[in-house]
């Protein structure tokens, strides 16, 4: 078997699938081209994350990866969520092929991605 | 159910291949290159699949030549084409932009060597217009190098004409015809084709055996060295057990192949009909010029490695050019080739029936496919720009 039955579980049964609307931070990141997008939704309240959603355009690995790293960060406090790494995703889980790393890398960037949006509407 | 509808990539051996390769292992266990009567037993069953796999393309026994496969038989004919060309101070190929990565990458050593390689664009329907090849052609053009059948489309070349044209120009012309030999009708004098791949196990022969033809006086660059087999140009003892095998399953799907398309045909063309429902979705490769149990479709805004997943938890064993299927960064190169754009092509599905698969099949099969592309959509985000307007479809 390619994947590892973690990543199969989250693949099969993704967890966070959806969208906010009126989401307090939204991130994307990948491209079509490349046949990769990950598009994060946040709500916050204070400094946690009190709910969080994906879309995702890609292979399973990259649905996994979403639903992996939405369960990391809901729940958590911003600057946790903000170390959050493609590692830590990976490594929850059980491991991906070393040619879908890069989904666990375009996961933690969508979160980094979907929390600066948060802190730039802040600003406003 | 499970369904087994990815006969491109490989099929199931038959029950008479199976009984040959049997045969042969207990009771054919001889080397044909041994003088005694155990040997020469062997020997003689070696001749008779040569002269059956011959047949059945109507050449002649000598002009085959034993290979581990289709790769190997794509890079001797290859190889052997250029040798020539060295000899004649000619250094000109023409082929397709869809070929085989065993023709690709053998033409792309070629270049580096010093040849010039010319690689045809072929229509959106996956084929190659006879004049285009023919103005191609050049004085310094040593051979062309066209594939019978596409291994992903399933779209058929005209070999007859392209054929024609070499032979009135002098130019040595070779054809893949690994997913062509067994399926469709082949004949390499009224084509006429001077080099012929095939592969066993795309018509229920066994894996790691297959065949090249070379038309006769055509000179074979030798492959391996260290013996007289294969007229020496592949030295090592012949793999008796898959050469009995090939020569048994190729004598049953020719024979059998008017019955089979018959019954391929209406199936292929319901599975069809079926996907293209599907919103959003196109056919790749000719409607009516195709392999009889190729379907290739490609949905826009999903990607195709999600959908075999999902495909193979229902019982569906599928393919797909998306890239990550391939463990590449672009999706096939042969849907870019027919201009499906990168984002398109990362969404197709291929499915390739055999006689083994049946109407329930393609029912389940069409339905399971709708499901999965409809949820795969719903937690697509560009499914949900393309639906709220934020951008346009690619495919109506």
């Amino acid at each position: 078997m390619l994947y590892s039955e973690k990543v199969m579980d989250h693949f099969s049964n993704p967890r966070n699938v959806g969208v906010i609307e009126n989401a307090d931070g939204i991130g994307e990141v990948g491209n079509a081209k490349c046949g990769d997008i990950m598009k994060i939704y946040l709500k916050i309240e204070g400094d946690r994350i009190q709910d969080v959603k994906f879309n995702t355009f890609g292979c399973g690995s990259a649905i996994a990866s979403s639903s992996m790293a939405t369960e990391l960060i809901k729940g958590k406090k911003l600057s946790e969520a903000q170390e959050l790494t493609n590692k830590a995703v990976a490594e929850a889980l059980d491991g991906l092929p070393p040619h879908k790393i890069h989904c666990s890398v375009l996961a933690e960037e969508a979160i980094q991605a979907a929390i600066s949006d948060y802190y730039q509407k802040q600003k406003k | 159910m499970n369904i087994y509808a990815d006969n491109a990539a490989t099929t199931r051996l038959s029950k008479s291949a199976s009984d040959a390769m049997f045969l042969c292992q207990n009771k054919l266990y001889g080397n044909p290159s041994s003088l005694h009567s155990v040997g020469q037993q062997a020997a003689e069953a070696l001749l008779a699949a040569r002269e059956t796999i011959a047949e059945t393309i109507g050449a002649s026994a000598e002009e085959i030549y034993f290979t581990s496969g289709g790769s190997e038989a794509d890079n001797q004919a290859i190889l052997s084409a250029a040798a020539i060309g060295e000899k004649k101070k000619k250094k000109h190929i023409i082929s397709t932009g869809i070929e085989h990565h065993a023709v690709l990458h053998t033409l792309e050593k070629l270049k580096q060597k010093g040849y010039e390689v010319t690689l045809l664009s072929p229509h959106e329907n996956g084929i190659v217009r006879p004049e285009e090849f023919a103005a191609s052609l050049r004085q310094d053009t040593v051979f062309a190098t066209i594939m019978y059948a596409n291994n992903e489309i399933g779209s058929i070349q005209p070999i007859a004409e392209l054929g024609k044209i070499c032979r009135e120009q002098g130019v040595i012309f070779h054809t893949d015809a690994v997913q062509a030999v067994g399926h469709l009708d082949i004949n390499v004098h009224k084509e006429p084709i001077d080099m012929l791949s095939l592969s066993a196990h795309k018509f229920h022969g066994p894996k790691g055996i297959g065949a090249l033809y070379v038309k006769k006086g055509i000179p074979v660059s030798t492959l391996i060295e260290g013996g007289a087999q294969e007229r020496g140009k592949r030295a090592g003892t012949e793999n008796l057990p898959a050469i009995l095998g090939m020569a048994a399953a190729l004598k049953d799907s020719v024979a059998d192949m008017e019955e089979t398309s018959a019954k391929l045909l209406p199936l292929r063309n319901k599975l069809i009909e079926g996907l293209i429902k599907i919103p959003h979705t196109i056919l790749n490769g000719d409607c009516k010029k195709r392999l009889p149990g190729n379907v290739n479709v490609c949905f826009e805004g999903i990607e195709g490695e999600s959908l075999l997943l999902l495909l193979d938890s229902k019982g569906i064993c599928a393919s797909s050019g998306s890239a990550c299927t391939s463990g590449s960064l672009d999706p096939s190169h042969v849907l870019l080739a027919i201009g499906r754009p990168h984002e398109i092509a990362h969404g197709s599905l291929r499915l390739t029936l055999s006689v083994e698969n049946t109407e329930e099949e393609i029912n389940y099969m069409i339905a399971e496919i709708q499901n999965a592309v409809s949820y795969l959509r719903s937690i697509s985000p560009i499914w949900r720009d393309l639906q709220e307007g934020k951008k346009e479809y690619v495919i109506q």
